[in-house]
């Protein structure tokens, strides 16, 4: 560090606002990537902090605090805003100020907030945010009469064109003491009596002309219409899981080409033993199975930012509101649920848009039904072993089969949260009420710092986990190493195969053979080792999705109709892997839901491919 | 005209008539919705309009109340009275 050493200490300014005022636009802007996001202790909200320059040379540390409409909170976010702003937060430092971000097109509504902070006498200094837009809706606000009447520096900024921050930095500088300030005053606010005073302030200070919202009014004439709207929604959605998965395809190729090629440079450095296996197949093979993932969640996280922050997620909750409360959760929950078609993880991060508790954990829960993309591979070697490839009506039986398996998880979810909420999450939701924004562009910026920022908790949180559980996994299957005069596949004398010999006699009343109770150990990892590792029982060597061919032969001799078809029921429920289950642990903060979800989705893939054997077995399949 | 036909609920609005809310039935509401109401801005004498009506059953409605648009299930809706500007 080159910078000189500094006695004093760092004051310590929040950003404190209404959702949707811009507060993480004007973040981004403040700190630039000087930022570090972490996890408030105990909770499950998100801590962003950075370094902030004041002109003055002092540097202050920014808190960009949760999104929130007043002081009295609803959801765990909003009490982090509130014990923050009352410095009752464990480990963090009292506020030396507090930035009231504030939308200059809902004055309003937002002033009130300002009112609420300000009867705090904390030092408080208002930015008045998208202040271009409130121009370009010929709004014009008389700012110094509002500092005057408010008795608090006003600054006009842009966050997203970076306007306004060095005024708002010096307003700050001015309101920041060298000693920290005065705890902030225990109040009790009258919100109507705030109200009726923020509206008064706007009749002062505010003279409208035209049309507000206009260009958001037009576009919602579409997006919300009652025919259209849909038809958006799907196409929104449809050009979505095109781009997951055809732009992805490339650079997961790439990143399989490179882990091949490292481990056949490692084979021909090292000697064959179990270092090479370790390196291979447990470190590089657990490397691997995160990373090929990254391109497809990347591309799924910049699609939700992108519809975050144009304000479009909330329309697609709105059109679909009628249709989720029919199973007892709300229209927040419909973009996490689809995110988890292509993996569970996105979709259960995702879930922090749903501000209840109970319809965000009911969500949680039933994501992983979703097929995600993991779980195509082991559909798609089943499906070729068994369903004959002949057509019914116009339809391809092989594919009909696969669409009856989407469907069968869609409906299993839909069923869960059904029950859910009459059981482990009864209970009374928070009635439906969300603020619809109006539409903004992404800003760049912000679409970088938030993608960089979900990337880095994906590879950190399940990353970690995921390969962990890889080279457990291997270690599993590796030891003890098979006698030299081995008749049987190496993996039978280990302790996978140990562990799936034990777990047959289980297995055995709803049809699956020996061999497939080993492979659902080293699947655990993720779905779709399942298809290696019945490679591996089977003693062929390098199967994958790619060249499954000899592995469909073999099944097709080994596994009658009843058991194939049991099998595929059973990945319809299939207890998910082990990352989802560490994202639910950690999204949870507790190891009960986690455990609690796998012992449910065990118990409905267990009932389910039972089910489907003995009807397939009675049918004489 | 009858008092019925000056205070009726938001919902009976058409699409793009604007009105002014003339009571708020907040005793129907729990303690925090209603204040999360007043914060999202329904207050009495503020001016409203239902802009839409969501596909499959017209629920929940999008409600500009002052500059905002919030959503909100018809439930809640048939506890906002409003009466003509």
């Amino acid at each position: 560090m080159n910078a000189p050493v500094i006695l004093a200490r760092q004051p310590v300014v929040a950003l404190v606002g209404n959702p949707n005022a811009g507060k993480t636009s004007l973040f981004n802007a403040l700190t630039g990537s000087r930022q570090k996001v972490g996890n408030y202790p105990g909770v499950t909200v998100e801590r962003k902090a950075g370094r902030l320059a004041l002109p003055d040379g002092r540097s202050a540390e920014l808190i960009d605090l949760p999104g929130t409409y007043s002081l009295d909170p609803r959801s765990p976010d909003e009490a982090v805003t509130r014990d923050a702003i009352f410095g009752r937060l464990p480990g963090e430092a009292p506020l030396d100020a507090i930035v009231a971000v504030i939308d200059a097109t809902n004055l309003r509504n937002h002033l009130r907030f300002v009112l609420e902070l300000k009867a705090l006498d904390v030092p408080l200094v208002v930015a008045l945010n998208m202040s271009d837009l409130a121009a370009r809706d010929g709004i014009v606000i008389d700012v110094a009469r509002l500092a005057d009447l408010l008795g608090v520096p006003v600054v006009e900024t842009v966050a997203v064109r970076k306007r306004g921050l060095e005024a708002l930095g010096a307003a700050l500088a001015s309101r920041i003491g060298d000693a920290p300030p005065a705890p902030p005053r225990e109040r009790n606010a009258d919100i109507r009596a705030l109200q009726k005073q923020a509206r008064s302030l706007v009749a002062t200070v505010e003279t409208a002309s035209g049309a507000a919202r206009r260009w958001s009014q037009r576009i919602d004439a579409v997006a919300l219409h009652p025919a259209l709207g849909p038809l958006l929604l799907a196409a929104i959605l449809f050009f979505m899981f095109q781009a997951v998965f055809s732009w992805a395809e490339a650079p997961m190729g790439w990143i399989e080409d490179g882990i091949a090629f490292l481990q056949a440079e490692l084979a021909l450095r090292l000697p064959e033993g179990w270092l090479l296996s370790l390196l291979n197949d447990g470190v590089l093979a657990g490397v691997g199975a995160v990373v090929v993932f990254l391109p497809q969640i990347l591309i799924l996280f910049a699609f939700i930012i992108a519809l975050e922050q144009s304000g479009y997620m909330t329309r697609a909750a709105f059109l679909m509101d009628r249709l989720m409360a029919r199973v007892g959760l709300n229209g927040r929950a419909f973009i996490p649920l689809l995110s988890s078609f292509a993996c569970a993880i996105p979709g259960i991060m995702a879930t922090r848009t749903i501000d209840s508790p109970r319809d965000r954990l009911t969500t949680i829960l039933i994501a992983p039904l979703m097929t995600c993309s993991a779980r195509l591979p082991v559909y798609a070697v089943v499906i070729g072993a068994f369903i004959p490839a002949r057509d019914v009506g116009p339809f391809g039986l092989q594919g009909l089969v696969l669409f009856a398996l989407y469907f069968a998880g869609i409906l299993g979810a839909l069923v869960a949260a059904f029950a859910l909420r009459r059981t482990v999450t009864k209970g009374a939701a928070p009635p439906f009420l969300m603020e619809m924004p109006k539409y903004q562009l992404p800003a760049l910026r912000d679409m970088v710092l938030g993608l960089y920022g979900r990337a880095t908790a994906f590879l950190t949180r399940a990353g970690t986990i995921i390969m962990a559980s890889t080279i457990v996994l291997w270690a599993l299957a590796s030891w003890p190493q098979p006698p030299a005069d081995a008749t049987k596949p190496g993996i039978e004398y280990s302790l996978a195969g140990k562990i799936g010999s034990a777990l047959e006699p289980i297995f055995a009343p709803i049809g699956f053979n020996k061999e497939i109770a080993i492979a659902l150990v080293p699947g655990m990892a993720a779905r779709e080792v399942a298809v290696s590792a019945l490679g591996t029982v089977y003693a062929l060597q390098g199967v994958d999705e790619e060249n499954a061919e000899g592995l469909i032969q073999q099944l097709r001799a080994a596994w009658p109709l009843p058991t194939a078809l049991a099998f595929l029921a059973w990945f319809v429920f299939a207890p998910q892997c082990i990352s989802t289950l560490a994202i639910t642990r950690r999204e949870t903060a507790s190891w009960r839901w986690p455990i609690f979800m796998f012992t449910y989705l065990f118990v409905a893939a267990y009932v389910a491919a039972g089910i489907t054997y003995h009807v397939a077995v009675a049918f004489g399949l | 005209m009858t008092a019925s036909a000056l205070h009726r609920p938001i919902d009976s609005l058409a699409i793009g008539e604007v009105a002014l809310i003339s009571a708020i039935d907040r005793a129907g509401l729990a303690p925090e919705t209603a204040q999360r109401l007043c914060e999202l801005g329904f207050d009495e004498g503020v001016d409203v309009e239902i802009l839409h009506r969501a596909p499959f059953g017209g629920d929940p409605i999008a409600v500009r109340v002052g500059n905002m648009v919030v959503a909100l299930r018809r439930d809640m809706a048939s506890l906002i009275e409003v009466e003509a500007p």
